[in-house]
């Protein structure tokens, strides 16, 4: 591992609030360590603006891990930066150079309208679960774990959609700001399982309606949601739900 | 104060069912007419939410983040515990209690535990049901694998993101629950206070973390499921913004808190690098049913890991314990790396890491079925480390990762203060003095699904709760308490970044009161610490203001109550004069130092009353005892 510290530029997006003007500022990130990660390259540019009197840059983050999906900017361009299949907090500096200048915003979208500086509102995400991305299960009712057999190839796709951490990359890196991504995960999920089936017509139809009157766009085939999908969730998963779509138009009972 | 724990009598086997007959129900017509408060949305506030829903009350859920679906369960990786016998080898309910009696270095209250054992097969159902992607063979059943500190497989598991998949499980239960408006959601809200009226918990303080407004709320009951403290060490393997503000703040209440010495230090983490690292990174243990753990034979031994010999390594946990080998519980294989590490023979630049290697496993079964098993952990290892863990061995050294103490409940899930529920990890817990793999995410959902929901309805049924308004007094006050509270922490004009101050206790009880402790450490942190508390409030750099997102204030709101908190761990740790899990005590010890208990003295859980800031705390003792597993020496050799 290399040891040599490095002196950064940031151009980072500060925003007082969700009503107020934003603009582009710039910072010098000093002596930053390879090792660090993009959260804690951010964390000693606030500590050094404390000591200054000045405002800390605001962003969302939590489990510094790839995991919680609370992280959420756009680095030089990119949801997540520039490296493939992570997020922002796993992202290290030994992935960029001394003297480079590094541009962070929030993610841009109509339904995801910034809160502060870096942060976001992403309720527009719960709200689609909300309106159909679970299996109607009480608890108490559930037969034996091994009552039901899945084929493993199945769970294992089923798992892959699952590793969605919903943190909205795939709206933000859209040209058309889709959700397709992120609902096709759940969509294709549970599809995929026996226990979603009974109601997979409704959940397909209810979740892409909530997902359009949030303010989301719609698909065009560009795939970049997954190639800044920190989970690397493959678009495969927008096309079932397109399938699960069609047939549900065509054969719902209502 | 009497510690009653209301364990019913009878067989142990019968108890919980027997109790749950004798609770007294709430007729399904007037559920409605209830409230539940519920703070936290782990997998047992979560859990708890969608199904006290479910049942027809009303619940108000808060969590910090901006969505349930982000708290800390969302992090568990390797995977949740239950006594399903699938792979037929010679599991059942009996022996789960057992190991986890014993795991708990025989410091748990054995009903609980029992019923713990009994209700995690359902847990396991309910999640398939929910559709949760377990991991499973060709058959279609599910797969099991062992896990750290147990002989048979009984834990399930989806890939390296169990917990991620059990909360996303719950948190679409709960969110249905939220679509048909039985629960209403407070995102980005804060719990700051409890409000007692009469002596019973009736109601919250909260702060909206976007607006700044401090509000009450009231209910019929509340419910914390706040998690753990591991991020009193500053460097742990917790989110940055797991805290112990909810718990803390009922504690000042008049909640007992019990066993807060007791926290777990987990073996396999990403070993520090820096100084200006914000947390650590766990690798989940199951890692270690394919990685062998060893060191150089010979200290100073800086060679490659793959130029030194066979002959010249030492596999320390398969010569130390040979029938558990890489296997032990996590306090045992903890307290082994820090001995090696103590006695020079780590590795890496630090000489803080030990290797876990996996090409044993890589020559037997392929790299395939390694990837399939582990691929996205060796991932994670790889981004960090920028090292390749089938190439090279992993280098690993423990972390504070779990706190088994926390605030006290009796077999209701009840705090002393009637009317407060604890779930999950943010109580005192089933795990005793150390929690072996697999057993939180059990726990959590088992407090969640099963547990709460029935005794929450018995205190309910069989309580007069007169009528409350948030404009009534005490609770309005509250309101105006908590606001000068965020002035005073606003107004302090220092020098000194709330980062600077929480990294030097964090270190500061790492040293004195992390993996070994001893009475000369423990007294000299017990000193420092009221002396960092009374600099924080003197020298503390908070910027902003109060009517808007500040995540410097609400950092200094939690750095405030460690720096309280952590006094009563250490007076926790120091009055612990024996050894027990993950308390180690170097006066306590085995001749082959092993951790000692002395059961003559400390049979008992230690729960505290608060008596004010700087005051010496009230020691309560709930004496345990043990009818079905004789305390013994543990022993995994």
């Amino acid at each position: 591992m290399s040891r040599r510290s490095m002196n950064l530029t940031l151009r980072v997006w500060r925003q007082k609030g969700p009503k107020v003007r934003g603009a582009f500022v710039s910072y010098q990130a000093k002596d930053i360590s390879p090792d660090q990660s993009f959260l804690e390259m951010l964390d000693t540019v606030n500590q050094d603006l404390l000591l200054k009197g000045e405002e800390p840059i605001h962003f969302d983050n939590d489990c510094r891990e790839g995991i919680c999906g609370a992280c959420s900017m756009v680095i030089n361009g990119q949801a997540h930066g520039p490296l493939k299949g992570t997020t922002t907090c796993q992202l290290h500096m030994r992935h960029f150079n001394d003297g480079d200048t590094v541009v962070i915003e929030p993610w841009r979208a109509k339904a995801f309208p910034v809160v502060k500086d870096l942060i976001v509102d992403r309720q527009s995400l719960d709200r689609i679960i909300t309106s159909g991305g679970f299996v109607s299960v009480d608890v108490g009712g559930a037969p034996d774990a091994n009552a039901v057999l899945v084929p493993k190839e199945d769970a294992e796709e089923a798992m892959d959609a699952a590793a969605c951490i919903g943190c909205g990359a795939c709206a933000a890196s859209c040209k058309n700001a889709s959700a397709m991504l992120f609902v096709s995960a759940k969509v294709s999920q549970l599809a995929l399982l026996p226990q979603g089936h009974p109601e997979r017509q409704r959940r397909v139809t209810e979740m892409i309606q909530v997902m359009q009157d949030a303010g989301f766009g719609n698909c065009t085939n560009e795939s970049e949601c997954e190639a800044a999908c920190p989970k690397s969730i493959s678009v495969s998963h927008i096309a079932r739900m397109n399938r699960e779509f069609l047939l549900s138009t065509l054969t719902r009972r209502r | 104060m009497s510690l009653d724990s209301h364990v019913p009598g009878g067989p142990i086997q019968e108890k919980w069912d027997r109790y749950r007959f004798d609770l007294k129900l709430v007729n399904p017509a007037n559920k409605r007419k209830y409230d539940i408060i519920i703070v936290g949305t782990g997998l047992a506030g979560a859990s708890a939410a969608a199904t006290l829903a479910e049942l027809g009350y009303n619940v108000k859920l808060f969590c910090i983040q901006d969505s349930p679906r982000r708290a800390h369960s969302i992090a568990a990786q390797g995977g949740i515990n239950a006594a399903k016998n699938y792979p037929n080898d010679g599991d059942s309910i009996w022996r789960l209690f057992y190991d986890t009696v014993k795991g708990g270095d025989f410091r748990a209250r054995e009903a609980n535990v029992y019923r713990l054992a009994q209700v995690s097969g359902s847990i396991i159902d309910q999640c398939v049901a929910q559709g949760v992607p377990f991991a499973r063979d060709y058959s279609g059943l599910l797969a099991n694998r062992s896990f750290g500190g147990a002989q048979v497989s009984r834990t399930f598991y989806a890939r390296g993101q169990t917990g991620q998949q059990l909360l996303l499980g719950a948190y679409s239960s709960l969110m249905r629950q939220v679509g048909t408006g039985k629960v209403k959601l407070y995102p980005r809200h804060e719990m700051l206070d409890l409000a007692l009226v009469n002596g019973v918990a009736r109601g919250i303080v909260t702060r909206d973390l976007l607006t700044g407004a401090i509000e009450a709320h009231v209910a019929g009951a509340v419910v914390l499921a706040t998690g753990g403290y591991s991020r009193i060490f500053y460097l742990s393997t917790n989110a940055v913004a797991c805290n112990v503000t909810a718990a803390w703040r009922a504690h000042r209440r008049g909640a007992l808190f019990a066993n807060p010495c007791y926290t777990q230090i987990h073996p396999t983490c990403i070993p520090v690098h820096g100084t200006r690292q914000s947390k650590l990174t766990l690798m989940s243990e199951s890692l270690r049913n394919d990685g062998r753990v060893w060191v150089p034979k010979n200290p100073g031994d800086k060679r490659p890991p793959r130029s030194i010999p066979e002959e010249e390594r030492d596999y320390y946990l398969e010569r130390k314990y040979p029938s558990f080998g890489n296997l032990v519980p996590r306090d045992v294989a903890s307290r082994a790396a820090k001995q090696i590490c103590d006695a020079g023979r780590g590795v890496g630049e630090t000489g803080l890491a030990v290797y876990l290697d996996f090409a044993d496993s890589i020559k037997r079964d392929g790299i395939g079925k390694m990837r399939e098993e582990y691929g996205n952990l060796f991932d994670m290892y790889q981004l960090i480390t920028a090292e390749d863990p089938t190439q090279v061995p992993m280098r690993i050294y423990p972390a504070p990762h779990y706190t088994m103490g926390g605030l006290w409940v009796d077999y209701n899930l009840m705090s002393n203060i009637p009317g407060l529920f604890v779930i999950g990890e943010a109580n005192f817990s089933d795990h005793g003095a150390n929690r072996l793999g697999a057993s939180a995410l059990m726990q959590g959902l088992a407090d969640g699904y099963f547990i709460l929901p029935y005794t929450i309805g018995g205190y309910l049924a069989s309580s007069s709760l007169p009528r409350v308004g948030v404009a009534d007094e005490p609770v309005a006050g509250l309101v105006k308490e908590n606001s000068e509270r965020l002035t005073r922490l606003l107004s302090i004009k220092g020098k000194r970044t709330l980062d600077d101050l929480h990294r030097e206790m964090g270190l500061l009880l790492w040293n004195k009161c992390g993996m070994s402790r001893n009475a000369q450490g423990l007294t000299e942190a017990k000193k420092r610490i009221p002396e960092l508390r009374q600099e924080f409030w003197e020298n503390a750099i908070v910027s902003g203001t109060d009517r808007d997102l500040n995540q410097m204030l609400e950092y200094a709101g939690r750095v405030a109550d460690f720096l309280e908190f952590g006094e009563l761990l250490v007076e926790d740790a120091l009055t612990r004069a024996e050894s027990c899990g993950g308390h180690f005590r170097e006066e306590s010890q085995t001749p082959d130092n092993e951790a000692m208990r002395d059961d003559a003295n400390f049979c008992h859980v230690a729960a505290w009353e608060f008596t004010g800031v700087g005051r010496p705390p009230v020691l309560h003792k709930e004496p345990l005892t043990f009818e079905h597993v004789k305390p013994a020496q543990r022993s995994y050799k």
